[in-house]
């Protein structure tokens, strides 16, 4: 028998999400927003849900979308404000979501961290500033850093460009960003992926994340593009 | 303390003599990080005698201008969301990696803008203490790269100096600022106080002063 992690419907790769479940969602603004499974996300009907990525969302797709459905409890992101966002904005101003605010590189480290069994880790960043209160201080050399946790996650949800049935990925240029570390630190990364290919096909010198990374994946050869999408207004569901 | 107005602001240097200014002193060779806004002025203003290698924070290195219209792919992009090209020698990495550049000091220069820079180098850029905080990287840069410089307006849009004896708004990071560039002047942060290594030639020292909350000296 062979390893296959291909499954052919969406709520196949969500069917073992549940209410209260901490979901990354992979993607820096639109580039490798895993827009097709965000909206089985909002199908499948999980509540209570703490989201980490690095934005919020735009427009009434893709997180947008599943911010405006109530699905959520708790966002940890780094720049929660854009131009385009509506759902997480609203919600926000009436006091109905949580946020936690992330430098972006302390939460790229607190995600890789988490995928290498690291619990904790000191850094600079963030010393001195309203991000740092109630963090532990340390002095090494002379120089004071904040103790920083790791972030664990039950989920990810992933965008990549290539993968074969082993979930060897590879990512198209900038949408690469949070994907590899999310899919290392989630107990289930759950993959939307632009083509799939034979395993002889795959080069081993170009594999960007190995298989055991991955849990479960999902071929989407024409994925909607955010941009796009918010100026046709298209809203989910 | 209420902040001195100043309604009647002398006319400075436009931006991209300050860019200019700061493209200058950029040395070949350098990996440079341009925030979002003013400083991506910078990268018009680079002589041809030196090559500059650009960074952005989501996993780009040798980062190329706007492209055309018909080559747009929202794949590639920049920290601030917008399309971009990559250069020859130019690579994608993951965000981890990316801030790795950052955090471990690999990258020579940041340049930011300001909401307020105090006499002993913090910074504050990224709240005004209302709205949704959104941070960014930020506090990545300010406390990881070699060198911070700072581009902005010398004085708020209301007439108030922006650089000050102590920040109000909240911080970015702590004594991390080395170099400021406004409109007025180029101005270093040093043990004591704001040192002017370029004054602009419309202004005396004197009028510096009386816009500027913090000693400066020459």
């Amino acid at each position: 028998m062979q390893i296959n992690k291909i499954k052919t419907e969406i709520a196949e790769m969500l069917s073992d999400v549940f209410d209260g479940a901490t979901i990354m969602v992979g993607g820096f603004g639109e580039a490798g927003s895993p827009i097709e499974l965000l909206h089985g996300l909002i199908d499948h009907g999980a509540k209570d849900l703490t989201i980490i990525a690095n934005n919020s969302g735009n427009g009434r797709v893709g997180l947008g979308a599943l911010i405006g459905q109530k699905q959520v409890k708790k966002v940890i992101c780094s720049f929660a404000r854009s131009a385009k966002g509506i759902t997480f904005q609203e919600l926000y101003n009436k006091g109905e979501i949580e946020l936690e605010v992330v430098p972006q590189g302390t939460l790229a480290e607190r995600i890789r961290a988490a995928g290498s069994g690291i619990p904790a880790f000191y850094t600079a960043t963030a010393v001195g500033t309203p991000l740092a209160i109630g963090k532990e201080e340390k002095i090494f050399n002379g120089k004071k850093y904040i103790l920083e946790e790791a972030l664990n996650a039950d989920f990810a949800l992933i965008k990549a460009d290539v993968s074969d049935r082993y979930g060897n990925l590879t990512f198209k240029k900038t949408a690469r960003n949070f994907n590899p570390i999310m899919c290392m630190a989630a107990k289930q990364s759950l993959i939307q992926v632009r083509k799939l290919i034979e395993p002889h096909q795959t080069n081993p010198e170009n594999v960007i994340t190995p298989g055991i990374f991955v849990k479960k994946i999902i071929e989407i050869d024409n994925p909607i593009i955010e941009t796009n999408a918010i100026e046709e207004e298209l809203i989910y569901p | 303390m209420t902040k001195k107005i100043f309604t009647n602001a002398e006319k400075g240097w436009e931006r991209g003599v300050i860019a200019s200014k700061i493209a200058n002193d950029l040395p070949h060779a350098s990996y440079v990080n341009l925030g979002i806004g003013m400083p991506e002025l910078v990268s018009q203003h680079i002589k041809d005698d030196r090559e500059i290698i650009y960074h952005s924070e989501n996993g780009l290195l040798g980062m190329g201008p706007t492209p055309n219209e018909n080559e747009i792919d929202f794949d590639l992009i920049n920290a601030g969301k917008k399309p971009v090209t990559i250069l020859p020698g130019g690579s994608f990495c993951h965000h981890a990696d990316s801030f790795s550049m950052i955090r471990g000091g690999h990258i020579d220069y940041c340049v930011l803008g300001a909401m307020e820079v105090s006499v002993n180098g913090d910074l504050a850029n990224w709240s005004t203490g209302k709205g949704i905080p959104a941070v960014g990287g930020a506090m990545d840069l300010v406390a990881g790269a070699k060198n911070v410089f700072v581009m902005t307006q010398h004085l708020t849009k209301e007439g108030k100096p922006k650089l000050v004896e102590k920040c109000t708004l909240p911080l970015t990071g702590s004594g991390v600022v080395s170099r400021v560039y406004t409109d007025y002047a180029v101005i270093d942060i040093t043990k004591e106080g704001f040192k002017i290594v370029e004054i602009n030639e419309n202004l005396s020292i004197e009028y510096l002063q009386t816009v500027t909350e913090g000693r400066v000296y020459q």
